[in-house]
């Protein structure tokens, strides 16, 4: 054969093979309102810029007729590319191919890449797709996945890990995502769930729509399994586009610098914050307020909504936000909210992010639901991960910050390099109203009118402990500032602490309160 | 998203009522009921395939009164404490859910 045949077989191969499932199952997949493996991984990653490998991959099954079958890729595709220029190691499972089903080779083909993305230290995506293990497998399969929970398992806080959920993703199967750092998932087409409807209602009697089990918005919204819900795959691949421009490739570099931009909110931060601690508002409006160009990225937005986290910039810096939330449920810390937090806290400390908490919560939610759901060790996660965080760890104080949740909402006591305050704060041990009837039990009662009695005493307590000046009188706050100076103390703070060292202690690993 | 379209409720935490909006999760809790001990309830989902007592019975405290098969496994359902059966609420062969009353004693 001249060298000219060689190459032209070669594309014949290639023709054939990327071809996936063939036109039959691409229509079908189509249908579904779904893209195809291939067609996702192009529409993700910069233009031109795939490179793939193992296209020629096939499985070496030889039961249940598995000898006369040929899958084209074994149902994966798996690369590296790059997007914005920054290079990551990629797999998307192809239904087309046997409905992604994962035999040894798939995940062979998958923990390669996973191996690869470790070795080189860059992001690892994953697109999930797939119909669960590949039955005629057998052990095999159960072998393939636990090799992928494994290295996801090596690579957790190392290098950025994201799933994308794009089909089914079902069984054991979901554990992968479950361990990597952000899920994605997108409306109507992600389904995700340990057990199925068919054999709940098999073994329980009872019936639910796949989408009602497991759908994205149940995920999004429910259990807090995904970080961004979208309504189109293109959306999805733009989140997670912008998402890869905050994060920095490994654990041992920072985030790309961008050229700082002044925030795009004009107006009186001052404004934002109604003046009745009883009264709520958006606290992601004070974040847009001081973030570069207002620009703020969510993570988990529609989940555990009383707490609120996600990524900004502050002079072309990537900083994490946790911010409570007066909005929804006063902004209380709950089993839910605490989970959120604590993961984020852990992730901006693993990836070197500086952390901004902004304070405007009265409490954890009282309840017998949350004490049986474990609040107690909910909660700890939260003190647990900013005790832990060593990167930048600044605190604002906007309005209420009662008892525990003083604590707990990266105090100084927890190793907050700066607190910061506005005078709107009120740092007391719980809320004036709850304090003043406790020491004034005796004056309360004994009064001719014990009501009005009450509401002088609350105002007195007010007056003289709700406040941020006792805190800062013991140095526990560094400054009461303004609400207009909170950009330049914030941006100045991140600046002085560039450096930052804090050593802890050697330990193999902690014990967090899982 | 939806967020804005939600209403402001009062809401109170501790001592003080704050205006604030609820989340569906919150509103979906259910509301907590102290066990009954004399009401025997399933801890799991399953299939009753035995039925060991009748209404009426005295059974002593530890004997089996059904079995409940669920994830494969036969599960003994004992008597709690010594007394009389005063309700039976399943069949053999019935399927039911978690926290299904099966049997109320006296």
């Amino acid at each position: 054969m001249s060298l000219k045949k060689h190459i032209i077989d070669l594309r014949k191969r290639r023709e054939k093979v990327q071809m996936g499932g063939g036109e039959k199952a691409i229509e079908k997949q189509v249908a579904m309102g779904k893209m195809t493996a291939r067609s996702r991984i192009l529409a993700l990653l910069d233009r031109d810029s795939f490179t793939e490998y193992d296209l020629f991959a096939e499985h070496e099954a030889r039961d249940f007729g598995m000898d006369k079958k040929q899958l084209h890729g074994d149902g994966v595709i798996i690369g590296t590319g790059t997007i914005y220029g920054a290079p990551v190691c990629i797999f998307a499972q192809d239904f087309t191919v046997a409905g992604g089903s994962l035999g040894l080779m798939h995940a062979r083909k998958i923990t390669k890449i996973m191996d690869h993305a470790l070795k080189m230290r860059v992001p690892l995506i994953g697109i999930n797709d797939s119909g669960g293990a590949r039955i005629q497998e057998g052990v095999n399969s159960l072998a393939g996945y636990g090799e992928i929970f494994y290295r996801n398992t090596l690579a957790s806080g190392v290098i950025p890990q994201i799933s994308v959920i794009l089909g089914p993703c079902a069984g054991g199967a979901v554990y992968s995502p479950a361990l990597t750092d952000f899920v994605f998932v997108v409306d109507n087409i992600s389904k995700m769930f340990i057990t199925g409807p068919s054999v709940i209602k098999t073994v329980l009697g009872e019936e639910i729509s796949m989408e009602d089990l497991g759908g994205a918005r149940v995920h999004a919204e429910i259990t807090g399994n995904a970080h961004f819900f979208a309504e189109s795959e293109q959306e999805c691949f733009d989140q997670i586009k912008k998402l890869m421009t905050f994060i920095p490739w490994s654990n041992r570099q920072k985030s790309k610098l961008f050229p700082p931009k002044e925030p795009k909110f004009k107006g009186k931060i001052d404004d934002i914050i109604p003046s009745d601690p009883k009264k709520p508002y958006d606290v992601r409006d004070v974040i847009r307020a001081i973030v570069d160009d207002s620009d703020f990225f969510e993570i988990q937005e529609l989940f555990a909504a009383n707490i609120v986290i996600g990524f900004g910039r502050m002079n072309g810096q990537t900083v994490g936000f946790v911010a409570n939330q007066p909005l929804v449920l006063a902004g209380v810390l709950d089993c839910d909210s605490s989970d959120k937090a604590a993961r984020f806290i852990r992730y901006c400390n693993a990836f070197n992010i500086p952390i901004i908490t902004l304070e405007d919560m009265p409490g954890y939610l009282p309840g017998i639901d949350q004490e049986h759901a474990g609040v107690i060790r909910h909660g700890a996660k939260v003190l647990y991960a900013y005790s832990e965080a060593n990167v930048p760890k600044i605190t604002v104080i906007l309005r209420k910050a009662y008892g525990g949740g003083y604590i707990a909402m990266n105090s100084r006591h927890l190793g907050a390099d700066f607190m910061f305050a506005w005078p709107t704060a009120e740092i007391a041990v719980m809320g004036p109203e709850g304090a003043a009837n406790i020491i004034f039990k005796k004056e309360i009662e004994e009064a001719e009118d014990p009501e009005a009695m009450r509401a002088l005493k609350v105002e007195e307590y007010i007056e003289k402990f709700a406040n941020p000046y006792v805190a800062a009188a013991k140095g526990y706050i560094d400054s009461v500032i303004e609400p207009q100076e909170t950009r330049e103390l914030l941006l100045h703070a991140i600046e002085v602490s560039a450096n930052k060292e804090d050593a802890r202690p050697y330990k193999k690993h902690g014990i967090p309160p899982f | 998203m939806e967020e804005s379209k939600k209403e402001l409720v009062d809401f109170q935490v501790l001592s003080r009522k704050y205006k604030t909006q609820l989340t569906r999760k919150f509103n979906m809790r259910k509301p907590y009921v102290a066990p009954n001990p004399k009401e025997v309830r399933s801890y799991i989902p399953g299939t009753v395939v035995k039925i060991n007592v009748k209404k009426g019975q005295k059974v002593k405290e530890g004997s089996s009164i059904l079995v409940l098969e669920a994830m494969k496994m036969m599960n003994q359902i004992a008597m709690p404490f010594d007394g009389k059966i005063k309700e039976i609420y399943v069949k053999e062969g019935g399927r039911i859910p978690k926290d299904f009353l099966m049997i109320e004693i006296e």
